[in-house]
């Protein structure tokens, strides 16, 4: 716990909070007390907490190690798909057809029996573990063919967006058996529990609040150690550290792999919580608003990113609801105001604790 | 005047040919009122045979269910509709007979054997038209309806026909006729003329013929069936071809005015798409204030919108490198988050003013059509027209920045800014007009998407992608290479997708792209010495 910083702690103790108190506010105070946490909010916030972890992957290989990916959101979908084809398999026989191997829309292709791919998912440890190897496996395959030729800074942001691209006209696919058009929705129950009970939306929040507790230890634990210093070097002087002796590939492959792991590990956690997912998660403006997260709370400082991700999101609830014309405006503003006028980001930039209390951050 | 002249000649020539009885001619339509099919195909015939062109009309209102008898005195009448009302006018002779009363007439019913027939002896008839048009569609039509009856019709058609176009779709279905219904020597010279014609129909027919024919006629038929496969093949790679310089050109038009952007400023601009759009919405209002002012001139209003679009997008992109992204030089990956979010500003701007629904971009009449190389071979002409802007598009850049004096600045300032600066080049104003000339670009190739795509607010959206790979893989900071890159994707794309389908197609094509820079992360033209580094 020493790896911590100030900010760090601050961050790592309100997560904390968090992840206790409003569960209890939600389940255990009575709907009429004014402390009581309403459940909707319980399912927001759940979700925001998921993106965060979402925006930690991508500070992690952007802030540290300089990989602009804008195809992340491939590795969230990914992730999603595997825990969706879990939930896909749990509701079993209560299917619009009954079928109790076959989801619905298998049967509505006319589909006979379940693909080989799809065999396992009704295991839940099998599920899980799918749910970071294939989003790993992807992006070892990618970045191994892309940092051993040295695929850099634009070309490699231009090709990651290719890739998800690729995959998003590939998951429309029906021929896919991944739903097509519609993706995999109409969950019944995970582990047993019934998604709609609302102690089971309480234990999701309370897992996304967890893993984005350890995504976060995890990423600083990595930051601080040498191998960290060894990314940062990567990341402002690649060259040179290749120079210096350093397999500058391997460093960016791991970093890459885990980053996408944890993406993985996210968009696990969001299906379960929004009940849906479609090819539309692939699409590459989802990868660049990521990116946009983190660059808004500050690029390189992680818990800013992780801010910046449930910022954006809670603005993006509030004035889609409210004002639906002016969302676009305010987002696109939001983007050029950031990179013009605070190219670190809110966390980097603005002292909220003048006396010091934030620590140093790193850039 | 003219009109009737000529169709009282062409009467008396049909005449001539046929030399029936003119009088019997009324006598002969009134067989159309009987009772059964077989009588009324009977009738058909006999007034087929009749070779008088008077019976075009009462035979075409027939096919259409427009015959009618009228109930008061049995004659026959054609129903027409004169601005929303229906009148009676007489069968064989024209004369309007009055407004048209519900249950006052009864229609003459035709059956599908009946209609086959009727369209079979309409195009007999209409071979011997005035009009060349109608005379081709009838050789055209008669194609797969000619029986043994029409071979003498078609032969003597053959002859007087002046028209070369004519001559040849007349003599393919003759040849085609004769294949079915001539003698054995016949049907052999039929079969080597028809390989001569290869088009989907021909093959179809000669795969039939194939199935009863024997020994000799067997053997030609197989050999012109071959020859046409063949030569069908080749125009299909023909065609796939044109349609990948299509797709390749319109790839080029969205990505060379981030050729320049990117390619030559290193900003990575990912509101180019929205840009594109930008030039698309100026060709619908363009278009919108010709129609509201000159309803006439909407053809050339298109022409009007190339220069309009070019400055609009141009002045936008000279707003936007002064405001942004003179700010954000040497910081490519901010300016893509800074621009992207610029794009999404204009994509809500455009669906604030002109709705989210697409807007409509009526083609001139001079881009609608196509051209008919031959049966298995065609062009159409708003392709064509594309591929031609795309040229144009691409001559007219390369030679701006080759010869004139902005483009020397240009090059001078990309290639050394310091040095360029000393010369008393003011770099500032270079980065700025570059800009626009890039964006000006972008809104050309509006223009030309607005002709062949939906002009909504995710127009953009839908190129951005595509382009940076056309960029990507053609090699960044040349023109050639986005050239060339644009071509080879879009012909690649357009190769695969019979294989493949569209959308795996389209995957294949991304997979290849991102190998493709693994092996050469710098693309195709990659630059060489101290530019690569920086």
């Amino acid at each position: 716990m020493i790896t911590l910083n100030r900010g760090a702690w601050i961050f790592v103790i309100a997560l904390i909070a968090i992840t206790v108190i409003v569960p209890i506010l939600n389940l255990a105070l009575p709907e009429t007390s004014p402390l009581h946490v309403p459940n909707y909010i319980v399912g927001l916030f759940g979700k925001y907490l998921a993106f965060a972890l979402l925006a930690l992957s991508v500070d992690l290989i952007w802030g540290f190690c300089g990989i602009l990916s804008l195809g992340h959101g491939a590795f969230f979908a990914l992730g999603g798909y595997a825990m969706g084809m879990y939930l896909m398999r749990q509701i079993g026989e209560r299917g619009v057809y009954g079928n109790p191997d076959l989801p619905d829309f298998m049967i509505f292709l006319n589909w006979q029996e379940l693909p080989w791919y799809w065999l396992g998912f009704d295991n839940f440890f099998f599920a899980m573990v799918m749910v970071m190897l294939v989003p790993g496996a992807l992006a070892f395959i990618f970045g191994w063919f892309a940092f051993r030729s040295r695929v850099s800074g634009v070309y490699l942001s231009i090709i990651t967006q290719a890739m998800t691209f690729a995959l998003m006209l590939a998951f429309f696919r029906n021929d896919m058996g991944f739903g097509g058009n519609n993706g995999l929705t109409d969950f019944k129950e995970l582990l047993g529990f019934n998604l709609r009970s609302q102690g089971t939306r309480a234990a999701l929040f309370v897992a996304s609040g967890l893993a984005l507790l350890g995504g976060f230890i995890l990423c600083r634990a990595i930051v601080i150690s040498k191998f960290g210093k060894i990314l940062v070097g990567i990341r402002d002087a690649e060259s040179r550290t290749r120079f210096l002796g350093y397999r500058v590939e391997h460093y960016k492959l791991f970093v890459f792999t885990l980053s996408a792991m944890m993406a993985g590990i996210a968009g696990a956690l969001y299906v379960p919580q929004v009940g849906i997912i479609n090819p539309g998660e692939f699409a590459p403006a989802n990868s660049i608003e990521i990116v946009v997260w983190v660059a808004l709370g500050g690029r390189g400082t992680l818990y800013g990113a992780a801010m910046g991700a449930i910022f954006v999101n809670l603005a993006k609830s509030y004035l889609t609801a409210a004002f639906p014309e002016v969302w676009l405006f305010a987002l696109g503003a939001l983007f050029i105001a950031v990179t013009l006028f605070l190219p670190k980001g809110i966390a980097g930039s603005f002292k909220l604790f003048p006396f010091g209390i934030m620590g140093r951050s790193r850039s | 005047m003219r009109r009737i002249i000529l169709s009282l000649l062409l009467c008396f020539v049909a005449t001539a040919l046929f030399s029936p009885a003119q009088a019997d001619t009324a006598a002969l339509l009134d067989g159309l009122k009987a009772k059964g099919f077989k009588a009324k195909i009977a009738a058909v015939e006999k007034l087929a045979a009749s070779g008088d062109d008077r019976v075009v009309a009462p035979l075409t209102a027939m096919l259409k269910g427009r015959l009618h008898k009228r109930k008061s005195d049995g004659t026959l009448v054609i129903i027409k509709k004169i601005d929303g009302k229906k009148f009676f006018f007489h069968a064989l002779n024209g004369k309007k007979l009055g407004p048209a009363k519900s249950r006052t007439s009864k229609k003459i019913r035709v059956n599908n054997s009946l209609r086959g027939i009727l369209r079979g002896v309409l195009g007999a008839l209409t071979l011997f038209s005035d009009d060349p048009g109608q005379r081709l569609s009838a050789a055209r039509t008669m194609f797969k309806s000619a029986g043994k009856d029409s071979l003498s019709a078609l032969s003597k058609a053959l002859t007087r026909e002046p028209d070369v176009t004519n001559r040849e779709a007349l003599s393919r279905t003759l040849a085609g006729a004769r294949l079915r219904h001539g003698s054995g020597a016949e049907k052999i010279a039929a079969a080597k003329r028809l390989a001569e014609f290869p088009d989907q129909e021909v093959r179809d027919l000669l795969a039939r013929s194939a199935l009863s024919a024997q020994g000799d006629l067997l053997h030609a038929v197989k050999e012109a069936a071959a020859s046409i496969e063949q030569r069908l093949a080749f125009f299909n790679i023909l065609q796939n071809l044109f349609q990948g310089i299509s797709l390749g050109s319109v790839l080029l038009l969205a990505a060379i005015g981030l050729a320049i952007t990117f390619g030559v400023m290193g900003v990575i601009n990912m509101a180019h798409g929205e840009i594109v759009m930008l030039g698309a919405y100026t060709t619908h209002v363009v278009q919108t204030t010709v129609l509201g002012y000159y309803p006439d001139a909407v053809s050339q209003s298109l022409l009007l919108s190339i220069p309009a679009a070019f400055l609009v997008a141009g002045l936008f992109g000279i707003f936007l490198e002064r405001s942004v992204i003179r700010f954000l030089y040497g910081r490519p990956l901010e300016t893509l988050l800074a621009t992207w979010g610029l794009s999404l500003m204009l994509q809500q701007f455009v669906r604030s003013i002109f709705g989210p629904t697409n807007r409509e971009v009526i083609a001139p009449s001079w881009m609608s059509g196509s051209i008919e190389i031959t049966g298995g071979l065609v062009l159409t002409n708003n392709r064509i027209c594309i591929i031609i802007f795309a040229a144009l598009v691409f001559l007219a850049l390369t030679l701006i920045i080759r010869y004139t004096d902005f483009g020397l600045r240009m090059r001078a300032v990309t290639q050394n800014r310091a040095m360029a600066n000393a010369v008393g080049i003011r770099s500032n104003w270079i980065d700025a007009l570059t800009f626009g000339l890039g964006s000006g670009v972008a809104g050309l190739a509006g223009v030309a998407l607005s002709q062949i795509d939906n002009v909504s607010p995710n127009l953009g959206q839908s190129y951005i992608i595509d382009s940076f790979l056309v960029v990507v893989f053609g090699g960044v900071g040349n023109l050639w290479g986005t050239l060339v890159g644009a071509l080879s994707l879009g012909i690649a794309n357009k190769f695969l997708e019979p294989f493949a389908g569209a959308v795996l197609g389209k995957i294949l094509i991304l997979v290849l792209v991102i190998l493709f820079i693994q092996k050469r992360p710098r693309g195709m033209f990659a630059l060489k010495g101290r530019a690569v580094e920086s």
